[in-house]
């Protein structure tokens, strides 16, 4: 998902600390009590969450990107406000994702240069172009999506900071998904070269999405100390399967194919099968070798590097004004 | 869609036209900062400003083709029409800049924006004066936001200093044209339809010179002012920035978005 690279090696161990206090808290989560900032937790815990939590903080606003790229070229009045509104929620989930990470002790400042530094991850997705009007459909439809399966359940997730901060972008993000779901719908009855793109969209955005998820379960290292902390409540399969049960009959309702000749109706199952996931492009992107890894990485850079005496002006001015009081009193 | 259209000549429909066609330029040079501003606060109150002017757009367009009543409605006059045909002032197409240029643009225009749309307010045209109405508290916000950041930036660090003074003598031959009337303006000005805009300068200079003085920058000596926007004679950046702004309309004529 939006943190799918926390699914590396963690070598944190529950080590040299105190075991009281850590069955204390496993008692606490299992209770499903929530965890606040300034409870005891162990190292592992804060060390995950600032990671996960970042990652998603980053995806937010790295994910500004590929649509703020059609800003300036929506076609009508009404399309441009509801995307302009869209992005600006997007930075608004970063700021506040960033806020919660900040509870656990690592500032937003070294956390966003982690990110710069290409350290940190964001979500892959962000690394594909947005090349047709139909991709901002497609990723408000799809990417906004995928985002509501993973996140619905992290509303419940034991710390209480991300948790409360899930609830409120989940809102958001329905709204975006519905509207994304509203332009593929006027595409799709649209002109034969407007479907050809929201058919397009499709085909391009389609694997990249289900790869939101993460690795499949078996590859997954990841999964079984953050869902005994309740942090994760579904494994990826189960969301990925979740998510192509939703979306199935919404593309149909469209009229648009989902590019995968082996997706078929599993009657035993109750659920759709669907067609081998090529995890090495996965696993290209994640390593910097997407379409637009260096594209992204370099835009935020510039942002923060020209923006960097701006920043500088508006400190010093503070602390002018901070010398002038305390002058003054 | 039709691939072009014409704009009629009645003063009102003229008049509220060039209002809509500032906030759009303006709201659309904003959009394009989303995602690069120097911080994501930035980024926030960016975006926040260009929905508010995006908005007014549309209400005044609205209107516009009311008024015109020939059938044209808000995206037919923001996509359809070429660079002669619009009529904002020069200084909202400027381009972004830096930071400290968009700031500036921004003060210098919401300083005339919130005291125009004030006076509005009590226009004798009922629409005219509800969009007033919800424009100035949206204005208010503009000119407060621009104007810290203008005393930030010009009593900040010697580099924040010089470009904000550098943005300052740039922009202000673009000043003069916002109070520029037009002949067939008049009607609506003894109407009370309209504000005179003549009438604003005397506030909007006492109130745009304390705040510059605060950021400890300088008036340029030149008092030479530009102007073309409102007659239809532009910079060469407006031809750029709607070519990207009408790119989809004009490659796909008629169809629906
Ligand atoms: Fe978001
Ligand atoms: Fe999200
Ligand atoms: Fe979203």
């Amino acid at each position: 998902m939006y943190t799918q690279a926390l699914n590396a090696s963690q070598s944190d161990e529950l080590t040299g600390e105190d075991a009281a206090k850590i069955s204390r808290f496993e008692a606490r989560v299992a209770a499903e009590e929530r965890i606040e900032a300034n409870d005891w937790m162990p190292a592992a815990y804060r060390k995950t969450l600032t990671r996960q939590i970042s990652q998603h903080a980053h995806s937010e606003i790295v994910g500004m990107l590929p649509e703020g790229n059609w800003l300036t070229r929506a076609p009508t009045l009404r399309r441009k406000a509801a995307l302009l509104a869209k992005v600006q929620d997007e930075c608004g989930h970063g700021l506040y994702l960033y806020a919660a990470a900040e509870t656990l002790g690592t500032s937003r400042e070294e956390l966003v240069d982690q990110m710069l530094s290409g350290k940190a991850k964001y979500s892959s997705i962000f690394n594909y172009p947005t090349l047709t009007w139909a991709d901002i459909g497609t990723i408000g439809w799809l990417v906004d999506g995928a985002a509501i399966m993973n996140q619905i359940p992290l509303c419940r997730c034991s710390y209480g900071p991300y948790a409360r901060a899930m609830i409120r972008v989940c809102k958001e993000e329905s709204f975006h998904q519905r509207q994304g779901y509203e332009i593929m719908v006027t595409l799709s009855r649209g002109t034969p070269e407007q479907k050809a793109m929201a058919q397009g969209a499709l085909d391009r955005w389609w694997w990249p999405c289900l790869m939101m998820f993460g690795p499949p379960d078996q590859q997954s290292q990841h999964g079984d100390q953050s869902t005994r902390w309740k942090i994760k409540r579904f494994s990826n399969d189960d969301l990925r399967q979740k998510f192509i049960d939703a979306t199935v009959p919404q593309a149909r309702y469209l009229d648009l194919k989902i590019p995968d000749d082996n997706l078929r109706w599993n009657e035993a199952t109750g659920h759709w099968d669907y067609g081998d996931i090529d995890w090495q492009e996965f696993n290209n992107v994640l390593a910097g070798n997407g379409p637009c890894n260096r594209d992204r990485l370099a835009a935020r850079r510039k942002a923060h590097d020209e923006g960097a005496w701006v920043r500088e002006a508006a400190l010093a001015y503070a602390e002018k004004q901070k010398r002038k009081t305390t002058a003054a009193a | 869609m039709a691939t072009a259209i014409c704009i009629q000549n009645s003063a009102l429909f003229m008049y509220v036209l060039g209002r809509a066609d500032d906030a759009l330029i303006l709201g659309h040079r904003l959009s394009e900062w989303c995602g690069h501003a120097p911080m994501m606060e930035e980024d926030m109150a960016l975006a926040n400003m260009g929905l508010d002017l995006i908005g007014q757009a549309r209400e005044l367009y609205t209107y516009a083709a009311e008024v015109e009543g020939a059938g044209n409605d808000e995206d037919k006059f923001a996509y359809l029409r070429d660079v002669q045909h619009y009529r904002n002032v020069l200084l909202v197409e400027r381009p972004n800049g830096d930071f400290a240029q968009t700031m500036m643009r921004q003060f210098f225009y919401s300083a005339f924006a919130d005291c125009y749309w004030r006076a509005m307010m009590s226009s004798t045209d009922p629409t005219l004066a509800a969009i007033a109405a919800k424009s100035e508290k949206e204005s208010a916000y503009h000119l407060r936001h621009s104007s810290e950041w203008i005393i930030r930036l010009g009593d900040g660090t010697d580099e924040s200093h010089r470009r904000a003074q550098s943005a300052l003598n740039d922009l202000w031959p673009f000043t003069g044209e916002l109070f520029q009337a037009n002949p067939e303006d008049d009607a609506l000005f003894a109407g009370r339809i309209a504000v005179d805009p003549r009438g604003l300068l005397q506030p909007w200079t006492e109130n745009v010179t304390a705040i510059l003085r605060s950021a400890r920058l300088t008036l340029p000596q030149s008092q030479w002012m530009q102007k073309g926007g409102r007659s239809g004679q532009h910079s060469e950046h407006l031809g750029h920035l709607l070519s990207e702004l009408q790119s989809l309309q004009r490659t796909y004529p008629n169809a629906t978005w």
